[in-house]
């Protein structure tokens, strides 16, 4: 202790928080990790240190001048009004909590390093957008509002911490959906319905990120220290029509304001924790460029975008498939092999 | 055989598909104090089908005393869950398909049977790949390319020259002229590509494809992506064979009167993404897409408000429904021009936008002169 360096994490509240404060902690150079929130987390923090404190008012800048904090960790960014009591209550957590903590991070003199975990959801989603979205891109219509206008706002306050202290390397991780056994998200309880409903006559490109490879990215940045903005997401695209397929689950295709309006009322029978991005989403998909990630940053994800999902749908039992099933007695009652088969390209038809 | 179980066919007089009242005639047929003979030699007309009906209390005692004399254990016959195709076991289902696979096929049937299972079951559980443009490349040549190859070679006749233009590998932006009121040529084009030199053609579509429902979902599975600068570039360093039609909806809105005229070759962003990557431009010159569908008029008022580029009007559409939607059988002319390099520009040339516009009349030009000489060599439009 105290010669190591000190670690301020937000957000330790929720699962995904807590888990990489904990991973953190466990890192030998870093001495000290402190955890900030409104409520107290509800699970085991091991050797993080919670202090409870609202980012929302200036006790955070006292926090961070009295502990010697060198890097801030900011995972805090809240995707759901469900969680967080109201919509209202989620913006103000997400930007006057931002603007709080990085008033404070700017102050304080002994900070040498921010890590801000965002998300791709800043890229949108519309039939304008490029197949793949570098950093440097910007989303082909703003947002308007919700998740996506808070997230676009957190990142320019980011930016101009950036500019206003050169000093801080201040690094920005958009990660894709979050995906994983243990994970609640609007995308994970969107796969989590019995019956899928879906977008009728568009299918949409996904790509996901292991809950594992986010607390390893993040636990990265912390300890390599390369500034910059980072897309990261697990290899491969993965299709909606092909996810649902893999999780062996029924789907129903309707229009899309039917969709939207299923999912506000999914949200408020508190079913699905079902937000309006998601429709954009679920109609274009997105897919973001990961070659920074890889060739500056330097991280690998260890899951794909198909693996992630294959591991989050390990758990789910499959609601329909009876039609594989039947081909599947089809093929054991066949006596014939299937030959070597070359999925693509020799079949000239 | 002392006790052999006799297989019970028929209802045996018990409630079943009948009234209940009287056994079937199958079950008359069948009940152990009969003789066979009963049954009449000419079969009844339906004219004729009353009498066996009122010989029937006749045969009541012999059906009646059947219960007696064997165990009644058997349960009622029902039919309930019985569904048109339930019930009937996976293994005939598949002696079903093997046999008539083997009459169509020969002995290779298993085979093909077995790799065919098996890729539908690919599709069912979702195992496959698709590119990060959503390009799926086993349903496209499988389905797609096998539904279009006929329209092309049967329908329109097309007849492919210069395929030896396109390199066989690498990036190479293949830039055509747009017509026929229908995108139908970027199909075909897809189509003959794929026949003649085994590449895939990536179309880059407008943003309208990409809102449109069903659409959308088909042209990325086909391979498509956004006509954009960032899409463009990224393809064709990737070394994909990518297509673009330049003139969009200017190109294939045109009326009928001013067919074979290229219309303004966009911006050049293309050519700026040749340059940027330095591969090859082939143009591509089609003659015959025009005519398919004659565009005679249009409904601008009910366009902007359909939030679509045009509503066509031809001879045939919307008079004779949707049959006029049947293209007209044009004969197609394909003709692949010389490559225009592009990588011997330096580095900024893309920036440069006198040079741009200069590549770019360069492409339109070859397109227009080659569609000239094509339309000379032509003899008529339908042969």
């Amino acid at each position: 202790m105290g010669a190591g360096r000190v670690v301020l994490v937000t957000g330790v509240s929720r699962d995904l928080g807590r888990r990489f404060a904990r991973a953190v902690a466990a890192d030998p150079s870093v001495g000290r990790v402190i955890g900030v929130d409104v409520v107290p987390p509800r699970g085991d923090i091991g050797d993080v240190s919670f202090v409870r404190a609202d980012i929302r008012n200036p006790v955070i800048a006292k926090i961070l001048a009295k502990e010697d904090v060198d890097t801030v960790v900011h995972m805090s960014v809240i995707a759901t009004p469900g969680s967080a009591g109201g919509r209202n209550t989620m913006k103000e957590l997400n930007v006057i909590g931002t603007m709080q903590l990085l008033a404070a991070c700017q102050k304080a003199p002994s900070l040498q390093h921010l890590v801000v975990k965002s998300t791709t959801t800043v890229y949108g989603a519309s039939s304008r957008d490029p197949a793949m979205f570098t950093e440097d891109m910007e989303p082909r219509r703003a947002p308007r509002a919700g998740y996506a206008k808070d997230v676009a706002e957190i990142e320019g306050y980011v930016r101009g911490l950036a500019r206003r202290r050169p000093d801080v390397r201040v690094t920005t991780i958009r990660a894709a959906n979050v995906i994983g056994p243990h994970v609640t998200s609007p995308i994970t309880s969107y796969f989590r319905l019995p019956v899928i409903p879906t977008v009728l006559g568009h299918d949409p490109r996904l790509q996901f990120l292991h809950e594992q490879d986010l607390m390893d990215v993040l636990q990265h940045a912390v300890a390599t220290d390369v500034p910059g903005t980072f897309n990261v997401a697990g290899d491969g695209i993965v299709m909606l029509s092909q996810a649902i397929r893999r999780l062996q689950r029924p789907s129903v295709p309707m229009p899309a304001l039917a969709v939207g309006s299923l999912g506000s009322a999914l949200r408020s029978a508190r079913v699905a924790d079902f937000s309006p991005e998601q429709l954009g989403l679920l109609t274009y998909g997105r897919g973001v460029d990961t070659t920074r990630m890889r060739e500056i940053l330097a991280f690998h994800p260890r899951f794909s975008s198909a693996e992630a999902f294959a591991d989050f749908g390990s758990l789910l039992p499959p609601t329909g498939g009876r039609s594989e099933r039947v081909l599947a007695g089809l093929a054991r009652a066949l006596p014939a092999p299937p030959p070597a088969d070359q999925p693509a390209g020799a079949d000239h038809g | 055989m002392g006790d052999a179980e006799i297989i019970p066919i028929g209802t045996r007089g018990r409630p079943g598909r009948g009234t209940g009242k009287q056994p079937s005639t199958a079950a008359r047929d069948l009940a152990p104090n009969r003789k066979p003979v009963a049954k009449p030699t000419s079969r009844p007309t339906p004219a004729s089908r009353k009498p066996p009906v009122k010989k029937a209390p006749a045969q009541v005692p012999a059906a009646a005393t059947a219960p007696v004399e064997r165990p009644p254990a058997r349960p009622a016959t029902t039919t309930r869950d019985r569904g048109p195709l339930a019930g009937i076991p996976a293994g005939d289902w598949l002696a079903a398909f093997q046999h008539a696979a083997l009459e169509i096929f020969g002995d290779r049937a298993e085979m093909q049977l077995a790799r065919f299972l098996a890729f539908l079951r690919r599709r069912l559980t979702g195992d496959y790949v698709v590119d990060e443009y959503g390009f799926d490349q086993e349903v496209t040549q499988r389905f797609f390319m096998a539904a279009l190859r006929p329209i092309a070679e049967k329908w329109f006749r097309i007849e492919v020259r210069g395929a030896e233009n396109i390199p066989s590998e690498g990036g190479a932006l293949v830039v055509s002229n747009h017509s026929g009121t229908v995108p139908v040529d970027g199909l075909m084009t897809m189509v003959s590509i794929h026949d003649h030199t085994g590449r895939f053609l990536r179309p880059l579509g407008a943003d309208l494809v990409f809102s449109m429902p069903v659409v959308s979902t088909l042209a990325r599975k086909g391979g498509a992506t956004l006509a954009c600068n960032e899409d463009a570039e990224r393809m064709l360093s990737g070394g994909e064979l990518v297509g673009v039609w330049p003139e969009g909806f200017k190109g294939i809105g045109k009326p009928y009167a001013e067919r074979y005229k290229l219309q303004r070759f966009g911006r050049g962003g293309f050519v700026a993404a040749a340059l940027r990557t330095g591969v090859p431009i082939v143009p591509l010159s089609v003659v015959g897409a025009e005519e398919i569908y004659p565009l005679v008029g249009n409904v601008p008022s009910l366009a902007r408000l359909l939030g679509i580029p045009y509503i066509p009007i031809t001879p045939f559409f919307p008079l004779l429904g949707p049959l006029g939607l049947v293209p007209l059988p044009s004969k197609w002319l394909l003709e692949f021009g010389e490559p225009i390099r592009t990588d011997e520009y330096d580095a900024g040339a893309a920036d440069d936008p006198m040079l741009v516009f200069n590549v770019t009349d360069q492409v339109r030009e070859t397109i227009q002169q080659t569609l000239y000489s094509l339309l000379m060599q032509r003899q008529s439009v339908f042969s």
